[in-house]
């Protein structure tokens, strides 16, 4: 039961990303692109942690935390430069 | 508004359970080796970064902090319900709209509070706050009463943090 | 008590997959800019509440000591998801990206972008 939980819940993430991957391709504005690249950062940890419950391994957990953490850098230093053109000022 | 600390040799107290709990969590173990480690950075890392710290207000009543915590993590899942069901629904039947509310509490602090509690639970965006701090600009994704929003917002999530800050 | 286990993570797991899903979707079809920020801030936040919990709780099954590292996970997207979104709506208020037409209260956000208090 849980291997077929496993494959129904990354199906699932896995065409969540498409969708992402479709909006990225056609926003309109940047804006759109950036929250588009957000949502697929946490949907790969998302993919990440479904991973490592199915092969039962507890490694991929550092993976998914430094994804976590890049992205919401990423996301925010993309927004400031929109904002300011100018990431440190 | 800039004072003393109370103790000088542990300057920030939350700051500093906060990294023992975060150095234990990371490394998933209650192990002593660890336990002595994390004390040493939780003890260390406030008295090296105590000056970068802007003044802010303090918590004054840990257990309404506790009881607040709750009642948003309720509202965040009653919340998504909702979104979801929204975002399922047709397009033409919503209406969204932006809506300013007043805001009584001051300080950087408590207002960025509030702006994330209002990102995360019902069904608003808050999208930006006028510079003399007095009003939040929020973005609703189905707004059917203007003023039962705004009095749902200011009693709901602003009358316990002023609680809790005091100010 | 294996079979409950198995059932618990599994029901977490399937539910934070439909939550993740729905966010994107959101974010493919909603009609304007403001309106698709709400589904992936919301909706992806619940979703990976559930995967990490159906994770927290198999790997404590599995290992046979309590596994809570996870929860740093979600405490970190529960405090940088609003954080996101906030930089987000201020930039698209800055770009000036499209309202849709229907939506009440457009000469608000003329204010907003320009941080001034709402006119009376």
């Amino acid at each position: 039961m849980l291997n077929g939980a496993i494959v129904i819940a990354s199906t699932l993430v896995c065409i969540s990303l498409l969708l992402n991957l479709w909006r990225l391709v056609k926003g309109p504005d940047l804006s759109d692109q950036i929250l588009a690249i957000d949502t697929m950062y946490i949907n790969s940890i998302a993919l990440i942690i479904l991973f490592g419950i199915s092969i039962g391994s507890a490694l991929y957990f550092e993976a998914a935390l430094l994804i976590a953490m890049l992205g919401f850098v990423s996301t925010t230093a993309m927004c400031k430069y929109l904002l300011r053109g100018d990431i440190i000022e | 508004m800039k004072e003393k600390p109370k103790f000088r040799l542990f300057p920030m107290p939350a700051h500093s359970l906060l990294l023992f709990v975060v150095w234990l969590l990371l490394n998933n173990t209650v192990a002593p080796g660890h336990i002595v480690l994390a004390t040493f950075f939780a003890l260390t890392i406030p008295l090296l970064t105590n000056r970068l710290q802007d003044p802010q207000p303090s918590f004054q009543k840990p257990w309404l902090c506790l009881k607040y915590v709750l009642r948003v993590i309720g509202d965040i899942i009653v919340a998504n319900f909702e979104v979801a069901l929204l975002v399922l629904g047709p397009n033409r039947k919503l209406t969204p709209g932006f809506v300013a509310i007043p805001i009584d509490i001051k300080h950087k602090f408590p207002i960025t509070i509030l702006a994330s509690t209002v990102s995360l639970t019902p069904g608003t965006v808050s999208a930006e706050v006028s510079s003399n701090e007095h009003w939040l600009y929020v973005h609703v994704l189905h707004l059917s009463d203007e003023e039962a929003l705004i009095s749902l917002i200011k009693q709901r999530y602003e009358a316990p943090l002023k609680e809790i800050f005091k100010c | 008590m294996e079979f409950w286990i198995e059932l618990t993570v599994s029901i977490f797991l399937v539910t934070g997959a439909i939550f993740v899903f729905i966010g994107s979707l959101g974010l493919a079809k909603l009609p304007d800019f403001y309106t698709r920020l709400h589904a992936p801030t919301k909706a992806t936040t619940l979703g990976m509440g559930c995967l990490l919990i159906a994770s927290m709780v198999i790997v404590t099954y599995r290992q046979g000591y309590l596994s809570l590292h996870e929860l740093l996970i979600t405490l970190f997207l529960l405090i940088t998801a609003p954080v996101t979104a906030h930089m987000l709506a201020k930039t698209a208020l800055h770009h000036k990206v499209a309202i849709l037409d229907k939506s009440s209260g457009k000469s608000l956000s003329q204010q907003a972008r320009e941080r001034m208090t709402p006119k009376e």
